[in-house]
């Protein structure tokens, strides 16, 4: 019983510890004074303050449009490419594989510098473009590296079936192959969206001027005071993170009655 | 399954959305690089609104960033803000273009001690846009006395209360005004015996800050700091136990200017922006908003009584008697990243 | 099988994004001159040469200093935490993880910029310490707090791998150990612990790897104090515009990870066998 008490009050301590900075952000967001830590009175200000701020609204479109593009095209690739490297054998295999271990072992900031120099080298013009060839490229390899499991866990002998009956190789893939790893293309596809949504070094180094997303807003309003425009939208965020979860749990909560009852 | 397909349809739509809601748009557009901080945003809109140019525009730290971003390229910008001793080396490397003073017509309000100096001695490049000195700031109630030399930035009561400016220039010439020698010294050994104070220094310092020292010393996170003059005016709005002094030794008297560079797509767009900062009434805007100095006397004239005679933003003959202005360092530029470098790493 | 050719774009992909930027970085690493124009570069070891200086040594020797502390420190608070949850009811720990992973979908930026917030001399901590009746104490811009920032950004990055190996865990295998006679503690070290250790060891290199190049968390918290090594890439390709240093940095960090990597999974093959969870 005690040890069951101590384990409780150090879940609680560690989830304080991991958002007490939320906590924070949240609260001074209705906060009437710009310095964040010092309490004047309760304010609306900063949420309608919010949908004025061109800066900050761009940055959120910006890095919307680049997660949801990054999520989908490397969902994509990364799909044919798991099924191909899946299909290959020997040192091919092994070759692919290790480079595409590469992006995921390396430092974000190595990862970041190397594709600087590439887009330089082919004078490239800095600026969302290169933020979403570069957000692909780191998030490629954690999707196929979600869906090759599935692939291994696949029967071997399905997709071969499929084709001696006659079927395409591409009716083959649409009908048998996908909806057979579409788990790991899920968790690949928002993993990526993640990746890309909350990245800052590789966006830091690979965008061009006036082109900002979160982050980098965020970086460069450290320098002079956050203003709290930004912890408005942080807790719309947070809030809205929530109730999605909330409602994707009471969906897969009524799903479950279904099929038990 | 139903959810999944759902959920794809939501994601489709509102990327098919909010990619139809980013096009669109065919104005002229120009792109400005400015420091961050450095300009009170209406004024943007205003031009946006007069002249039908869309500003993109964005901010960077230091002159270094600003060289850098400019030098490798893959960027186009059409106005951007660097300092005296930068144009100097923008001007020798070649990357400005000459602006066409014809298009600049309020270009005679400029006063006169703001023009022909020696970064630009022609006035074939620059438009002045603000000034100022760079000196102590602290919080009277924190200290036993008035500081009044930069040697006071080394004094161990303030251990752990002092901030300095994370930027290379700025952080050597304190030391170098400290040990008496000129900002400009192309003395090596000078360089590194700056280079040993400043490391001295460190662990007195609470942190080496960009803009951020505002908040941290208004706040009380420090007390004493090294700013440039219109921060200054800024602070002490906001916190009246402030003071800022231009220390003993002198100090560095700086110049902040307009300049298009090479790559740029819309000179004639520039020019018009140029143009437009430099019309009183909004470098008047401007000058108020951001507490800096402004070069253009009838911008001052239109600010209020108590800013035009505060010898914080506009210094007195005497002090300005004891002022350098940054040079280029040209070869030893090398020196200067190597010693910032050494200074930064040491533990 | 006719799908080995759907590999054929993502290898062009990879040598394009991947194979290419890494042979450009060596490239200007093994050469010096004025890094926006190649006419000017020419072969040399110079900026290895000059980062095996005493001053660049001791800042990468500093980052891993850092990096292995907080390393530590996350796996000391991550391991209990972890086995906690994994004891759970299906559905309390379905939830406990989903509480671990929410706050990643905060910008970690903002989550860190927090912290000065609760840290700073006037900051919620200390307020709360005066009240009580204390010094002030000084929290922010030091090593402590650097630290603080990568235990926290890192930690969840140190409980999922445990966890998701922990849960998988057949509990067979403990109920045999007791039945044999071993105690809880010795159940633990000899059973669990060890079948843990793929996780543990991807928990490992997935808080150190980012913890050893990071430069923003040093920058924010530490006030631009003492560089790491992350730092001193950052300014060579955003200040002082000497490419070809920073690549040379970029490669001898890169390497070094790698070693410490294939060092790592070496003993986790002997060990065990098959990899960790997340991946």
């Amino acid at each position: 019983m005690v040890e069951k008490n101590l384990n409780k009050l150090y879940m609680a301590i560690i989830f304080l510890f991991l958002y007490a900075p939320i906590i924070i952000l949240i609260v001074f967001s209705f906060n009437d004074s710009k310095m964040i830590g010092n309490w004047n009175r309760f304010t609306l200000k900063w949420y309608i303050e919010l949908l004025r701020d061109r800066e900050v609204l761009k940055a959120l479109y910006n890095t919307i449009l680049i997660s949801i593009l990054t999520a989908i095209i490397s969902t994509v690739i990364g799909t044919i490419a798991a099924i191909g490297i899946y299909n290959m054998n020997g040192l091919g295999k092994r070759l692919i594989l290790n480079l595409n271990y590469i992006p995921v072992l390396n430092p974000d900031i190595v990862t970041a510098v190397s594709l600087m120099t590439l887009f330089r080298l082919f004078g490239f013009q800095f600026g969302l473009t290169t933020m979403l060839l570069s957000h692909i490229t780191f998030c490629l390899p954690y999707v196929i590296l979600s869906i090759l499991p599935k692939l291994k866990q696949m029967n071997k002998h399905l997709a071969e079936a499929a084709m001696d009956l006659g079927a395409t190789p591409s009716y083959t893939l649409r009908k048998v192959i996908i909806p057979e790893i579409r788990p790991g293309i899920i968790t690949g596809a928002l993993m990526a969206f993640t990746l890309s949504i909350d990245d800052f070094v590789i966006s830091f180094f690979n965008t061009g001027h006036g082109v900002s997303n979160l982050s980098i807003t965020i970086f460069s309003m450290a320098r002079r005071g956050i203003n709290p425009v930004i912890n408005a939208l942080s807790t719309l965020m947070f809030i809205g993170l929530i109730i999605l979860l909330l409602i994707i749990n009471k969906r897969a909560d009524k799903n479950t009655l279904k099929e038990r009852g | 399954m139903k959810k999944i397909k759902s959920i794809a349809m939501i994601i489709i739509v509102l990327s098919i959305l909010i990619v139809a809601t980013g096009c669109g748009d065919s104005k002229p557009k120009l792109n400005v690089y400015n420091w961050g901080d450095y300009i009170d945003m209406d004024v943007l809109d205003q031009f946006e609104d007069e002249y039908g140019i869309e500003v993109v525009y964005d901010t960077f730290a230091t002159n270094e960033d600003l060289y850098v971003k400019l030098k490798q390229g893959g960027s186009s910008y059409d106005v951007i803000f660097p300092s005296d001793y930068m144009i100097e080396r923008m001007i020798r490397e070649d990357l400005l273009v000459k602006i066409n003073k014809d298009n600049i017509t309020n270009f005679q309000k400029v006063g006169q001690s703001f023009l022909n100096l020696e970064y630009d001695p022609q006035n074939e490049y620059a438009v002045p846009y603000m000034w100022g000195t760079v000196g102590i700031i602290y919080n009277k109630t924190k200290v036993s006395q008035p500081l009044d030399s930069w040697a006071d930035l080394w004094d161990p009561q303030y251990e752990g209360q002092i901030v300095m400016y994370n930027s290379q220039r700025d952080s050597l010439a304190v030391a170098l005004l400290k040990l008496g020698y000129s900002i400009n010294t192309r003395n090596i050994d000078e360089l590194e015996q700056a280079k040993d104070e400043l490391i001295t220094q460190k662990p007195l310092v609470k942190a080496y800050m960009g803009d951020e020292v505002k908040g941290a010393v208004v706040s009380g996170e420090a007390d004493v700091a090294v700013v440039y003059s219109g921060d200054a005016v800024t602070m002490i709005a906001e916190n009246p136990d402030l003071e800022y002094v231009v220390p003993v030794e002198g100090t560095n008297l700086w110049f902040d200017s307009m300049v298009i560079p090479k790559s740029t797509q819309n000179q004639e767009g520039a020019e018009k922006f140029i143009d437009f900062m430099t019309r009183p009434d909004i470098a008047a805007k401007n000058a108020e908003y951001i507490g800096y100095s402004s070069p253009i006397p009838e911008a001052v004239e239109l600010l209020d009584e108590e800013v035009k005679n505060d010898p914080t933003a506009y210094p007195s003959a005497e002090v300005l008697e004891k002022t350098e202005v940054f040079k280029d360092p040209m070869d030893i530029i090398k020196e200067y990243d190597r010693i910032w470098t050494e200074v930064t790493s040491q533990q | 099988m006719k799908f080995k050719r759907y590999s054929i774009p993502y290898s062009l992909w990879l040598l394009v994004f991947i194979v290419i930027p890494l042979v450009l970085v060596v490239y200007y690493a093994f050469t010096t001159g004025d890094s926006q124009d190649f006419s000017t570069f020419q072969f040399n070891m110079e900026n290895f040469k000059r980062f095996f200086t005493h001053i660049y040594t001791s800042v990468l020797l500093r980052s891993v200093n850092l990096a292995l502390v907080s390393t530590v420190l996350c796996l000391l608070l991550g391991y209990p935490i972890a086995f906690i949850i994994s004891k759970e009811k299906e559905k309390t720990r379905n939830i406990l993880i989903l509480f671990f992973v929410i706050p990643m979908w905060m910008n970690f930026l903002l989550r860190t910029y927090a912290w000065l917030a609760l840290l700073g001399k006037n900051g919620i901590i200390n307020i709360i310490i005066t009240k009580l009746g204390f010094q002030p104490l000084d929290l922010l811009y030091n090593d402590s707090a650097v630290l603080l920032g990568m235990v926290y950004n890192f930690l969840p990055f140190m409980v999922l791998p445990i966890y998701s190996v922990l849960v998988k865990l057949d509990p067979k295998l403990v109920e045999a150990a007791e039945d044999l006679g071993a105690n809880r503690i010795i159940t633990f070290l000899k059973v669990i612990f060890p079948l843990s250790l793929p996780g543990v060891i991807t928990g490992i290199s997935m808080v150190f790897i980012p913890a050893v190049s990071t430069f923003v968390i040093s920058s924010l918290l530490g006030g631009n104090k003492s560089n790491l090594i992350g730092n001193l890439i950052e300014q060579q390709f955003r200040y002082t515009g000497d490419w070809h240093f920073g690549s040379a940095m970029s490669i001898i960090l890169m390497i070094f990870i790698l070693l410490t990597m294939i060092f790592s999974y070496k003993f986790d093959k002997e060990k065990e066998g098959d990899g960790g969870g997340l991946w």
